[in-house]
């Protein structure tokens, strides 16, 4: 059955005029249903926040549950119910703060999610506090004279929890955020999507650099797999290796041509230089890398859950209750 | 050599936590209960992770109570204590009676040993205060050496058989038949059959030892087989009954099982136990913690299936926001707390009754919550059963409460017929409801329909946001949070159990006697004794606390004197003079980590009774 992005769509978004949640929600309904999975076998579960309302607009099954806890209880749905497409949905607070633990977990067991990280730097429900995503001096309410502690940089934690696919798209960016999300479902095991998102009340600007496609043409590369890593207005400018490091050249000089560009390989199982794309941006000069940064294949933990169900119930011969209880030691009174 | 017929007796071996006297117990309930006696057992261990070989604190014991008739109890004090080492016998001789029997190892009674046990003389037996003529002293660990000289065994290998030899002199003292140990330990070590052969060895070494050289000196007793109700049995220990309960009830209810959880004593052997069993299907994960065991619980609920997690008390406070989530979506969990000593981490290998006001009352808002609590190792199974039909039959979260005492202990458990228990029907919407459907939409009980993930026609959003009656949207309309709030309570309490049952003097007892959960066995055995001694006492104990049975005022009003015993501070009668007018019981509180001593009980009701 084919679906459009109406049969996804439910409800009025009650976001603030311009939040960059009302965006990602018209991608993922648009995603959605170029992914085609019906809207009754799809489970989109949140936690507490602004972006975690979103379960609210879908037109599909779903929870808006309790603060930092959407992807423990997005795994006990996908181990339970393996045939469910699931989505989770966090912002950065309750994805990396008091929900940390699980966002790292889910990522090391590789369970089969589309996790998604509405990051704009803030926490907007209470009212404007820094959060761990926010940069190392951040003014906030909560923070008057700026914090004094460094932030997350969200695909350094994805990775050092062994994560298997790491992508990014700016929220205003539809084709680049339907893109990602079609990849993330396609990818088998634990798919995190960071969303560059603006909170316009209280962290207004925040992604500013990429923000508009103005922005993006000068700050950002669009990373794909097996194609060289150019950016730039006119793609003048490409990506080598200089040593440990990324360097930009100018395509064109210092008899630099397109051969000499480091072609990304989002299926390679080290990491490292997928790390080095990911963090770029961060006022380092680089550009900020968008799309499909790491997609390795590796076994998921919802498959070997049920596989290993299989095996066991072939090797052993108790299959109920009743021929359990004949595995125990057992005497006759009579 | 004489032959002593008795009612009852209590063993109790204990020695260094390496010495396997768990194991050693084990097979002599095994082979008490196979030939028809009651049994009751209590493992005791340290808390330390691996005391000091022959210390003080690495102490391990384990009681077995056999009846000719009945027994509740694992039993106050032993008949005969096994003291493999001098450490066990200076801790373990405070649960010897007077006139107990002791066994000892005299190669564990030299002076490094009694250094380490911190005795002062080198007669520990004069300083204890023990007779010796009731002192089986044997040179054990040499005679263990004797036996399997011939074994090939190394050193460490022979001297992990001491405990057999124990058992195979306790198995003379009680003329048991030493065939069902052998078929035990064939058993267990089908894969190592000289292992096997290696321990049978010592266990007839240990008989033949104590028929050859005490025979003339000693009784020996046998315990007859009254009162027997034929079956076929197996041991089970109150945690292993547990997970069992919740098998059976998925299998009946024709659901997944899916356990979330994280290990912490003394419930991680449910996780161990259930973990096994992936040839029924059974998915367990080991969460991160214990907030995503309960929560992925929750999650694996939504998805369909029955959903349980399993703690003891530090993860129920953990555990509580998403309990609570569960409450306001209405979904149906099984929350399992093994109560254990507390606060904090507090005595984590000892047993209390300490949780049981954290999980009627410990969540934030209106959070009604069914409570059962379970009477004993056996009782655990039918428990865990109720607990998970309940959960799904009226879409709630229910606490299963047990404690370290009965989930360590085992019973004989008579192999139950799945046909014999009661159907378990989740309420899934009607399909004719498909269209006009809404999430909070409730049968004529007040539960709310269960939409499974994968059913067309039936998607929705639930939440932990207060949600519209009608059209379950959100909502923070005050009249719709009030009978949100209302309907939530009107649901637990239209639950439907059994009636409390009182036993003993029934019409005209002097003194009601109240307890609830993991004390059952003792307040029982209790009773019985006050009746003996020509009282008038009975005796009812909740396993239903929320919601109370339909009686329970009616029973509590009745008697001239009531006593409500816990161990705890007073929780239950707090909770039942919440809930029963004008109801002022007398209370015995007793919070020690250890079970309660049943003459105890007596000399405290007798004393209420004298009032």
């Amino acid at each position: 059955m084919e679906y459009t992005a109406q049969d996804f769509k439910k409800g009025q978004p009650r976001w603030c005029p311009g939040c960059g949640d009302h965006f990602f929600l018209a991608s993922l309904h648009k995603a959605m249903a170029e992914i085609g999975v019906a809207p009754y076998n799809t489970a989109v579960i949140s936690g507490i926040g602004c972006s975690s309302r979103l379960p609210h607009y879908m037109a599909t099954y779903g929870m808006n549950t309790i603060h930092g806890r959407a992807a423990a209880i997005a795994t006990g749905c996908k181990v339970a119910n393996p045939n469910l497409t699931v989505w989770q949905v966090s912002g950065d607070g309750d994805g990396l703060a008091i929900g940390g633990n699980h966002f790292i977990h889910a990522n090391r067991r590789n369970i089969n999610l589309n996790m998604i990280l509405l990051n704009n730097r803030i926490y907007g429900l209470t009212k404007g506090q820094y959060s761990p995503t926010s940069p190392r001096g951040f003014v906030s309410k909560s923070s008057p004279y700026g914090t004094v502690e460094d932030p997350f940089r969200p695909a350094e934690l994805c990775f050092g929890a062994r994560g298997h696919f790491f992508a990014r798209a700016v929220a205003t960016d539809a084709p680049g955020t339907v893109d990602i999300l079609k990849a993330a479902y396609n990818h088998k095991g634990a798919s995190v999507c960071e969303i560059l998102q603006n909170c316009v009340i209280f962290n207004n600007g925040t992604h500013d650099a990429v923000y508009n496609k103005e922005g993006r043409a000068k700050n950002a590369i669009y990373v794909k797999h097996g194609e060289p890593l150019v950016f730039g207005e006119n793609n003048e400018f490409g990506l080598v290796q200089d040593g440990f490091s990324l360097k930009i050249v100018k395509i064109g000089e210092n008899g630099i041509t397109l051969k000499d560009i480091l072609v990304h390989d989002a299926h390679c199982q080290d990491n490292t230089l997928q790390l080095k794309l990911a963090l770029m941006g961060d006022g380092d000069g680089f550009p900020v890398a968008l799309g499909v940064i790491r997609d390795v294949e590796a076994p998921t933990y919802d498959d070997a859950v049920t596989a290993q169900i299989e095996e066991v119930k072939a090797a052993k011969k108790y299959h109920n209750f009743a021929e359990l209880l004949e595995t125990n030691d057992i005497w006759e009174v009579k | 050599m004489t032959i002593k017929e008795l009612d009852q007796v209590v063993v109790r071996f204990s020695g260094d936590s390496g010495d396997g006297m768990q194991l050693a117990g084990n097979i002599f309930s095994t082979v008490s209960a196979t030939v028809g006696n009651s049994i009751s057992t209590f493992p005791d261990y340290p808390a330390d992770i691996r005391a000091p070989q022959g210390s003080l604190t690495g102490v391990s014991g384990f009681q077995v109570h056999i009846g000719a008739g009945k027994v509740y109890t694992p039993g106050d004090q032993c008949d005969v204590l096994v003291a493999m080492n001098a450490a066990a016998l200076k801790t373990q001789l405070k649960y010897a009676k007077p006139n107990a029997t002791i066994i000892i190892d005299t190669d564990a009674f030299k002076k490094a040993d009694l250094e380490k046990a911190a005795f002062q003389t080198e007669d520990p037996l004069a300083e204890l205060g023990v007779d010796p003529d009731r002192v089986i002293a044997c040179p054990l660990t040499q005679m263990v050496k004797d036996a399997l000289a011939d074994s090939g065994m190394d050193a460490k290998a022979v001297l992990k058989c001491r405990n057999m030899f124990a058992l195979g002199l306790v198995c003379w003292l009680f003329s048991r038949d030493l065939e069902i140990a052998f078929n035990y330990l064939r058993d267990k070590f089908a894969k190592k059959p000289e292992l096997a052969e290696a321990n049978i060895k010592v266990i007839q070494a240990g008989y033949d030892y104590g028929h050859n050289t005490h025979s003339s000196a000693m009784n020996v007793y046998r315990i007859e087989s009254k009162q027997k109700e034929p079956g076929r049995y197996m041991d089970i220990t109150g945690n292993k009954a547990t997970a069992y309960g919740f098998i059976a009830a998925a299998e009946k209810a024709g659901l997944k099982l899916y356990l979330g959880s994280y290990p912490i004593t003394p419930a991680t052997d449910v996780l161990h136990e259930l973990s096994k069993h992936k040839s029924l299907g059974v998915t367990t994960v080991q969460c991160e913690d214990e907030i995503a065991g309960c929560s992925s619980a929750v999650g694996a609920s939504f998805a369909g299936a029955l959903a349980v997690t399993s703690t003891s008390g530090p993860g129920i406070c953990l555990k509580s926001e998403a309990m609570n989530l569960a409450v306001i979506m209405e979904l149906p969990l099984v929350v399992l707390d093994v109560q254990r000593g507390g606060p904090a981490t507090g005595l984590p290998t000892k047993s209390e009754q300490t949780d049981l006001l954290q999980v009627l009352f410990g969540r934030n808002g209106e959070s009604p919550m069914p409570v059962i609590a379970a009477t004993s190792p056996v009782d655990c199974f039918d428990a865990a059963y109720q607990a998970s039909k309940m959960a799904l039959e009226h879409m709630t979260p229910v606490v299963l409460l047990t404690d370290a005492f009965v989930a360590n202990g085992s019973a004989a458990f008579k192999l139950p017929n799945l046909a014999d228990y009661p159907a378990i029907n989740p309420p899934y919407v009607p399909e004719e409801l498909k269209g006009k459907w809404t999430p909070y939409m409730r049968a004529e009980n007040g539960t709310r329909y269960w939409a499974v993930p994968g059913r067309e026609g039936f998607t929705h959003i639930l939440g932990g946001l207060e949600k519209d009656s009608q059209t379950g949207a959100i909502s923070t309309n005050p009249e719709n949070h009030d009978l949100m709030t209302r309907l939530r309570k009107q649901k637990i309490d239209n639950i439907q159990v059994p009636d409390l049952e009182v036993i003993g003097d029934v019409d005209d007892a002097d003194l009601l006697i109240v307890g609830f959960g993991g004390t059952y066995g003792h307040l029982r055995a209790a009773m019985d004794e006050l009746r003996a001694q020509g009282k008038k006492v009975a005796h009812a104990h909740f396993k239903f606390i929320n919601p109370l049975p339909k009686n329970a005022a009616q029973v509590l009003t009745k008697y001239k004197k009531v006593v409500v015993a816990e161990q705890n501070m007073g929780q239950l009668a707090a909770f039942l003079r919440m809930k029963v007018d004008g109801f002022v019981p007398y209370q015995f509180n007793q919070v020690k980590g250890q079970p309660f001593v049943v003459n105890e009980l007596v000399s405290a009701f007798n004393e209420i009774l004298n009032k």
